[in-house]
């Protein structure tokens, strides 16, 4: 069985549907890819995910339906969500956003899981008692992917973490995501127009055009297709 | 020296009562980004609330946390009612929306309890020491008191608590901090709730040192207490206390060495705003917002 099972997901906002009915799974353990151009619906099926817009279809979620749960919800049954625009709550330090990030949690080892994510990103650390809204786009989002981390989540939603950084920083970006996927075994969903990047530590994808999945098969399978290659990797 | 000296303890007395109150303001803004205009009409109608238990026999304290208790709820129960509804609207739209439940309050207080005043006894006796020809009361030095331990509570809560973190998470991002587990609309009830049991305490507190409660008792006190957290700037608590001695001390001072200022004194410590705004926009304690994108 898989840890998302999704089933003809409708989702909108107000009179405007966006999804049309889409299926898709993410296994225990997977790095999974949702490739689309811009409008074509990969941000609505993340907030779709988390209850974040109007939905309808089946959503579960290690076997528990999750469909039109309220966000805080979603959250607390394992689910981290890494939003457009990262989600950086400005006001508060670097630290606090670490330690909101573990909100969910009743355990005891809070203190340590800070310690680890401040070595995997030690700008994150240099930084801890400054407020996060100052930070640059690349460590803000390194903040928001420790931070959802911090919740321990079975699985992460990443919502295009490329957007607005610069090349190199996003190399470096989705290399951890892949080194976090490989140690912790986190699940992942990653909506991104960066398809080159994206596919090389994905399992498998999604090609998603104005509210469908269009084609869908494993990394290799997508990074070889030649209508994927001519839109998103721009060969 | 001496009427110098009583003129500064006036000030300090009128100054912590615009502190107690200024401290509901800011712990709303501070949880919810709304100020609520209606503050010192809800503790109006609080402070009713205490003169009415203690009418049923109460002692006074126990009055006092009694309407307390019901103006957390009372205040909970208004952000999901009356302000929830206009989750989404503009700043100006909920500006407007607290301004009638300004409106609301004070009608209501004066249908429920009616217009002649009401004499609402201290829950502490009333003495007067002289101190070198200078006159500390007892008033005095038990609203010093409470404020000083409002502010620790309420630090140790916002700055030490996961609940304090949540509160300030859902005020400054909302999706964000529900995306993380927090569930945004019981902090907001949670926010609103403990700025009207503040106001309640500023307000069962204030009015025995008056002459006595009535519909009116709460409005020039909203007008200095506003002032002040404006002065020492919105989201700062300390900024509500400094603020709101400030604006108390000038006050009283014009009122004794400008008496070329008789009957628009008002305009000292709101002259003394102006400049301080001028120069520095977030308050005396106010923090800038600092975001880059």
């Amino acid at each position: 069985m898989s840890l998302l099972e999704v089933r003809t997901l409708r989702a909108g906002y107000g009179p405007v549907e966006v999804l049309r009915g889409i299926d898709f799974h993410v296994d225990e353990g997977e790095v999974v890819v949702i490739l689309g151009a811009n409008g074509s619906g990969k941000t609505t099926t993340l907030r779709a995910l988390s209850g974040m817009v109007e939905t309808s279809g089946e959503v579960e979620f290690d076997g528990n339906p999750i469909a039109g749960a309220r966000p805080e919800h979603v959250a607390r049954a394992g689910v981290a969500h890494v939003p457009q625009g990262r989600g950086t709550v400005t006001d508060l330090t670097v630290e606090e956003n670490l330690r909101l990030g573990a909100y969910t949690r009743r355990d005891k080892e809070v203190g340590a899981d800070l310690e680890r994510w401040y070595a995997m990103f030690p700008r994150l650390a240099e930084r801890r008692q400054q407020q996060a809204g100052g930070m640059s786009g690349g460590e803000q989002q390194m903040l928001a992917i420790a931070r959802a981390m911090m919740a321990r989540p079975r699985l992460v939603l990443l919502d295009e973490p490329s957007l607005g950084l610069a090349p190199i920083i996003t190399q470096g970006l989705f290399r951890t995501l892949g080194e976090m996927n490989r140690d912790l075994g986190t699940s992942m969903l990653v909506v991104e127009q960066n398809a080159t990047l994206a596919l090389a530590i994905a399992s498998r994808g999604y090609v998603l055009e104005t509210g469908e999945i269009v084609v869908e098969g494993t990394a290799a399978d997508l990074a070889g297709n030649d209508d994927v290659r001519k839109a998103y990797l721009g060969i | 020296m001496t009427v110098f000296l009583s003129q500064i303890m006036n000030g300090i007395q009128n100054g912590v009562i615009y502190a107690s109150l200024g401290l509901a303001i800011v712990l709303i803004f501070r949880t919810t980004g709304i100020l609520n205009f209606a503050q010192g009409e809800m503790a109006l109608f609080s402070t009713y609330v205490t003169w009415e238990l203690t009418r049923l026999g109460l002692p006074v304290w126990l009055a006092i946390i009694v309407s307390m208790t019901l103006a957390f709820i009372g205040g909970a129960l208004i952000e999901r009612i009356v302000i929830r509804p206009f989750e989404q609207s503009s700043p100006l739209v909920l500006v407007i929306v607290t301004i009638g439940l300004f409106l609301a309050f004070n009608a209501l207080a004066q249908l429920f309890f009616g217009v002649e005043a009401k004499a609402l006894p201290r829950a502490y006796p009333d003495r007067n020491w002289l101190l070198g020809g200078v006159s500390l009361r007892s008033d005095t030095l038990v609203l010093i008191a409470v404020l000083a331990v409002e502010c620790l509570l309420l630090w140790a809560l916002l700055q030490r608590t996961k609940v304090g973190l949540a509160l300030r998470a859902v005020a400054s991002n909302a999706d964000s901090a529900r995306l993380l587990g927090v569930s945004a609309a019981t902090m907001l009830m949670l926010g609103w709730g403990l700025a009207a049991a503040l106001g309640c305490l500023a307000g069962a507190l204030v009015v025995p040192t008056t002459s006595g409660l009535t519909a009116g008792s709460m409005q020039g006190i909203l007008v200095f207490a506003f002032a002040g957290v404006a002065l020492g700037g919105f989201d700062s608590p300390i900024g509500a206390v400094v603020g709101g001695l400030i604006i108390g001390i000038a006050d009283a001072l014009t009122r004794q060495y400008v008496p070329a200022l008789a009957g628009i004194e008002i305009i000292v410590p709101f002259g003394l705003i102006l400049v301080v705004l001028l120069l520095r926009p977030q308050g005396l304690f106010g923090h800038v917002k600092v975001e880059r994108v």
